[in-house]
């Protein structure tokens, strides 16, 4: 029988996954999609634990959780696209405009 | 059975999330991802929500990484900054502080026995799609709308954003 907590194990450790390579990786795409894999493991949990409840909000939240995670996804490359056309690299390192 | 199957796809879905963090190419990674998106979207089919899964798919897998995978396509960067991880230490201290917390909650936390209306057997008899609408069109049409507003102000940011001399 599989309960929540197996489906909120699997999401613990996507999540744990996605923060070890945002805090680890240096380019910023693959940072931008480990970003995508928590808010992955996020959904799945709301997703479990609404069917767990029997309640539909969980999946409705899902719902406008895609829809940043697209609007994210728009202007996120597109910031990347600028930075590289100043740049000519999109490295974390190298975005230190705004570090004091 | 089941039991089986979900843990074939928790692993595939646990390995190939290692693999977007690990691989050298951004390439590797996108695709990788995309494969963790599936292995969800089967979860979500094994939650009774089979409208969230061809969402995650069709938005995800689909939209979102064709949008990743084209900006790193476009950007076509060289072989240099492929391998260049930085704090990596302090990372994996980090990211199993992270997993120490969630493991902790989950064991500690009991999820509570309510079971509301919408069981199993009325998402099968009226149909997922069905209930997902009414509840997005009747309780949630303000969100819905903001959303849509969202949507633009993307859209708008994301033009200005891309433009030549910016």
């Amino acid at each position: 029988m599989i309960t929540v907590n197996h489906y909120l194990v699997v999401s613990a450790i996507l999540f744990s996954l996605g923060t070890f390579g945002v805090l680890t990786r240096r380019n910023a795409i693959v940072i931008f999609m480990c970003i995508e894999l928590m808010l992955n493991a996020v959904n799945l949990t709301f997703i479990a634990l609404s069917n767990h409840l029997g309640n539909m909000d969980g999946q409705v939240f899902v719902f406008f959780v895609m829809t940043v995670a697209a609007a994210e996804a728009a202007v996120g490359l597109a910031l990347m696209i600028s930075f590289f056309r100043n740049r000519e690299s999109i490295e974390v390192d190298d975005i230190s405009l705004l570090k004091w | 059975m089941q039991v089986l199957f979900f843990y074939l796809v928790a692993f595939v879905a646990v390995a190939s999330g290692l693999l977007v963090v690990t691989c050298k190419s951004p390439v590797n990674s996108a695709l990788a991802l995309v494969n963790t998106f599936f292995c969800l979207a089967i979860f979500y089919v094994m939650l009774h929500a089979p409208f969230m899964a061809a969402i995650q798919i069709m938005v995800y897998a689909g939209a979102i990484m064709v949008l990743i995978l084209f900006v790193i396509m476009l950007l076509n960067l060289g072989v240099e900054t492929m391998k260049k991880t930085t704090h990596t230490v302090w990372g994996i201290v980090a990211g199993s502080l992270v997993m120490m917390l969630t493991f902790f909650f989950i064991k500690r936390g009991q999820p509570a026995n309510i079971s509301g209306p919408i069981t199993n057997e009325v998402v099968e008899s009226v149909g997922h799609t069905q209930l997902i609408g009414k509840h997005i069109f009747v309780d949630f049409l303000l969100p819905f709308e903001i959303t849509s507003i969202l949507l633009l102000v993307a859209i708008v940011g994301a033009v200005i954003l891309a433009k030549k001399e910016v």
